[in-house]
């Protein structure tokens, strides 16, 4: 009876709403989470962001040693990305369904990636930190670790897609397995590898950030620096000069990715 | 075959100078690929060149840190919380990560939709990409910082600060898929009489439902993380707090150790369970 399915259709969505509600408040009890000191804090925030967070003349003159920390940072991203991308392409060519050359191999390099994916960089930055102390070398080696394991990842999807038949086909003519990968699969897979190196660099300058703050160094520690002296006008122009720099960044990698995709 | 085309063919046929026929053809496409290739090679080599490499030793370094990994994950040890106040610590940052997903795609829905360019009119989904893409530009831990000026370390800043970010990332999402629906359908509703909110409601949402809940676990995951790392650098508490602790004050090693180990075992859980709800959506 076609009355008896809209009865269903909409105890089952009941049903749905109540377990969302019941998971929302246990989460509300356990963090301590007070809605409605969340709700007046927006605008008390607002308030305050209009009268105190934004850059004054005098503010101004920290610019030049902002900007010379921001280029490091991006730098410092896109090194630990590119060497990332070598490794995860190697990583990724021995994991992938179709360009494996063992099954060991294939679990391995599975199973390093997503170790790696999955410890955060935050965490990458505070096991680091034992190591090479408060250095650029930290903060590089996080980000380095994270885009290892997810660029791992991306690349075994993009084989996966890519590969297949012209692997089938190439073998049948009795191509070997390294003209294979550099003649068929790697050609016909670096656009989209390419696409997602630039997602992640794009991701790195906002995790270096985060990593910057935990480890004292570059754009994070000058953010930090600033906001616990309590200077907000330096610190309002630290964020202004980061926005506008990943702005570009992703206009930049919109425009290849159009064109190369 | 007419003489023109004959021409161009032979125009594509280049030879190079060995006499071997190029094969791949040069196309901006190619270009554009080599010269972002090559830009990025020589950022590396000038990043790596302004690394002061004299305050630290790369070698021992590295060493250090293949110890250290021993030390953790052979040696994981407990010293500064019982087992149970640690699951409450994960359960806290997973408590974070779910209410600031839900705000988020309570507002991605509606933004999502007012963005949509085939629900809404231009200017308003316009106004509202640009502001998305500012807010997405600053990072999360950005957000939180600004927040807790006014509203003081804790939960609600990170809550908040965090919601900014998710909501900014699945509207763009969200928006995205409902934009991908087909012209044809809402115009036969809109034919028919159907208002804005039975369109909606009815066409738009059932028809993008897989995607939205792909995007909102895809979000989940990332916002447990963020949740951890806040709990380090904004003070949100949680599993991350103990983390900088360990690390920062404590020096422990073996502790580090336990919380990665916690930390890996719930986001993989997350994962696998993201993975079972997506293929029970899609296969209805």
């Amino acid at each position: 009876m076609q009355f008896d399915i809209f009865k269903k259709k909409r105890l089952s969505s009941l049903l749905m709403l109540a377990i969302l509600a019941a998971f929302t408040y246990g989460a509300m009890i356990i963090t301590q989470y007070d809605v409605i000191k969340g709700f007046s804090s927006i605008p008390k925030s607002i308030h305050w962001g209009l009268s105190s967070f934004y850059p004054t003349a005098a503010s101004l003159d920290n610019l030049p040693s902002i900007l010379i920390q921001l280029g490091r940072t991006v730098l410092t991203s896109v090194a630990a990305t590119t060497v990332a991308a070598v490794f995860a392409l190697f990583f990724s060519l021995f994991g992938s369904k179709v360009t494996k050359v063992n099954n060991f191999l294939s679990v391995l390099s599975r199973g390093t990636a997503t170790v790696f994916r999955n410890i955060d960089v935050a965490a990458w930055a505070l096991i680091l930190l034992f190591s090479f102390g408060q250095s650029a070398l930290t903060g590089y080696f996080a980000l380095f670790f994270v885009s290892f394991g997810f660029l791992t990842r991306a690349f075994i999807e993009t084989l996966d897609e890519v590969g297949g038949h012209s692997i089938e086909a190439l073998r049948a003519t009795g191509a070997s397995y390294p003209s294979i990968i550099i003649q068929a699969i790697l050609p016909s897979s670096t656009p989209q590898m390419m696409s997602w190196i630039l997602f992640m660099v794009e991701m790195n300058i906002r995790s270096a950030t985060l990593v910057g703050i935990l480890t004292g160094t570059g754009i994070g520690f000058v953010f930090d620096l600033y906001y616990k002296s309590l200077d907000y006008n330096t610190a309002s122009l630290v964020v202004i000069t980061i926005v506008i720099v990943i702005l570009i960044l992703e206009y930049l990698s919109n425009y290849v990715r159009r064109v190369v995709l | 075959m007419d003489a023109k085309s004959i021409q161009q063919s032979s125009t594509i046929l280049r030879h190079s100078k060995s006499n071997r026929i190029k094969i791949k053809p040069f196309s901006k496409s190619t270009f554009v690929l080599r010269i972002t290739l090559a830009i990025m090679a020589i950022l590396t080599v000038l990043s790596f060149a302004t690394i002061n490499f004299q305050t630290i030793d790369f070698w021992a370094g590295l060493v250090d840190t293949v110890t250290n990994f021993q030390t953790m994950f052979t040696t994981p040890q407990l010293n500064h919380f019982s087992f149970w106040e640690g699951f409450y610590a994960v359960l806290i940052t997973m408590g974070l990560a779910f209410l600031t997903t839900l705000f988020g795609a309570a507002l991605g829905l509606l933004f999502g939709l007012l963005s949509a360019e085939n629900l809404s009119n231009k200017r308003v989904s316009n106004v509202i990409k640009g502001s998305v893409a500012f807010i997405r530009a600053v990072p999360t831990v950005l957000w939180v910082l600004i927040f807790a000026v006014a509203a003081g370390l804790g939960s609600v800043a990170a809550v908040i600060g965090m919601t900014f970010h998710s909501a900014g990332y699945l509207i763009k999402a969200y928006s995205e898929s409902f934009e991908e629906l087909d012209e044809g359908v809402i115009e036969a509703l809109r034919a028919s009489g159907a208002s804005w909110w039975q369109i909606v409601v009815q066409a738009v949402i059932p028809s993008s439902l897989s995607y939205l809940v792909s995007w909102t676990f895809m979000r989940f995951e990332i916002n447990f993380s963020v949740a951890v790392a806040m709990g380090a650098a904004a003070g949100a508490g949680g599993i991350g707090y103990n983390m900088f602790m360990a690390s920062s004050f404590y020096f422990d090693l073996n502790e580090i150790g336990a919380i990665t180990y916690y930390i890996l075992t719930f986001a993989v859980l997350l994962e696998v369970i993201a993975i079972r709800f997506k293929t029970n959506i899609s296969g209805h």
